[in-house]
């Protein structure tokens, strides 16, 4: 195993024995890690949302983001750019996030599900699978966002240093922002271990550029692995650490902050997955760039944010209790949506985004 | 001429794909692909090396220059 593989495997096995031990420490269960349930709980704490069980300013993320941001300055790897379609970056990650909260976990909780025993996250993972597929087929077909460009350096500070600075703010005890009283939102491990394990991750990722749609997309599409090893390591760890302490429990019916209804598993997912594709990386990778200075992918993040908000303001999100039907017309119209900006990206020629068009240089 | 691919302001997956197609339709050569990240140069050099391609880097102005030849 070559060092940049031994990081990858690295980012995916500390990911997951983290994820264990949050849990242990007080996080929701098969919630050690959720970028998608963590930025919908930011979204709550700062307000744009008041879905009351949901509200709580996770230094998970406060912590990855510091993390990715350090790495990148000590590596000389930070670096302002952007504009390569910002908006339609909102909008992917605004319906790919609708997706997420119907099945009720991004990527990487539907593997930390799967590594507690919880089956229906295998059919989200599933969806998953399907929604890259035929996100891949749009790149195939010529899909590009564009290109980007560099930007003066004080655009690739704002992301992270906003971060930092609402970690101080968490850190220091003060209470500025709402936080859940009862649900998973009032469920949290000790802020200072929260921050650290984000901050552990976020050097990691930055380091080995972990992303689970990456690893399915990559073996895929170029029979890569490279970034699939991460992917089967974080599941292997994780399930290696809910076996030592006792927290496997393996069925449909029953799971922790799941429902089991599998044809919603799999067309949340579904729609994740070809919205994040399309987007070129899963949100943890999203989160990761843009703290490497990248503001389109800091958009994304906004857009994510507010598509958490969006689904919890209008009852779109599922529950434990499963679907509501608004959350299930949701998901179809966003797949359309979806679909419809693959097609129209996959079949144009556009000067303007940049002249990149797929196979023009072949 | 050498065959050029400008992968600059792309994120992965776009220069790999970019870069694949070039290479696969070549077969041998030798092919220069133009990227400004660190992770795209990963990407494309792992590319190229799976499929037997040598890679040479060199970095210039803050932009890569990978040289591959087969």
């Amino acid at each position: 195993m070559n060092g940049k593989k031994f990081l990858v495997v690295a980012t995916g096995g500390v990911l997951g024995l983290l994820s264990v031990y949050l849990v242990k420490m007080g996080n929701p269960a098969n919630m050690g890690y959720c970028i998608a349930c963590f930025l919908r709980d930011i979204g709550g704490g700062l307000g744009f949302h008041r879905a009351e069980t949901v509200l709580y300013m996770r230094p998970e993320i406060f912590g990855l983001i510091t993390g990715a941001f350090l790495a990148a300055l000590v590596t000389k790897e930070h670096k302002a750019v952007g504009g390569s379609s910002p908006l339609l970056r909102f909008f992917l990650a605004f319906a790919g996030m609708v997706g997420m909260l119907v099945f009720l976990g991004c990527p990487v909780r539907a593997v930390l599900r799967l590594a507690g025993g919880d089956l229906n996250a295998g059919v989200g993972i599933l969806g998953l699978i399907a929604g890259v597929f035929i996100g891949i087929q749009f790149l195939n077909r010529g899909f590009s966002l564009g290109r980007a460009t560099a930007q003066s350096s004080v655009n690739g500070y704002i992301f992270p240093l906003t971060a930092i600075i609402l970690l101080l703010i968490v850190l220091s005890g003060a209470v500025v922002f709402f936080a859940s009283k009862t649900g998973p939102g009032s469920m949290h491990a000790p802020v200072l271990v929260s921050a650290a394990a984000g901050l552990a991750v976020g050097v990691l990722a930055q380091r080995s550029r972990f992303c689970m749609i990456g690893g399915l997309r990559d073996f895929i599409l170029f029979k890569d692995t490279h970034l699939l090893w991460g992917f089967f390591a974080l599941l292997i760890f994780a399930l290696a650490g809910n076996l030592a302490v006792g927290a496997f429990k393996i069925g449909f019916a029953g799971q922790p902050i799941a429902h089991s209804d599998g044809l919603w598993n799999f067309m949340g997912m579904l729609l994740a997955g070809v919205s994040v594709c399309l987007l070129g990386g899963c949100p943890l990778r999203q989160i990761i760039a843009a703290s490497e200075g990248n503001t389109d992918c800091a958009v994304t993040i906004i857009g994510f944010i507010a598509g958490a908000a969006f689904a919890h303001n209008f009852g779109l999100a599922a529950s434990p209790k499963g679907v509501p039907v608004a959350g299930q017309a949701a998901t179809v119209i966003g797949i359309v949506l979806v679909l419809i900006i693959g097609f129209a990206g996959a079949y144009r020629t556009s000067a303007a985004s940049g002249g990149v068009k797929l196979g023009q240089n072949g | 001429m050498d065959k050029m691919v400008d992968a600059r302001g792309l994120l992965c997956p776009e220069p790999v794909l970019l870069t694949k197609k070039v290479i696969d339709n070549l077969g041998g050569g030798v092919v220069r692909v133009m990227v400004d990240n660190n992770a795209a140069k990963e990407n494309v050099t792992r590319l190229a090396e799976n499929k037997g391609w040598g890679v040479e880097a060199a970095l210039e102005g803050g932009e890569y220059i990978l040289t591959l030849k087969k």
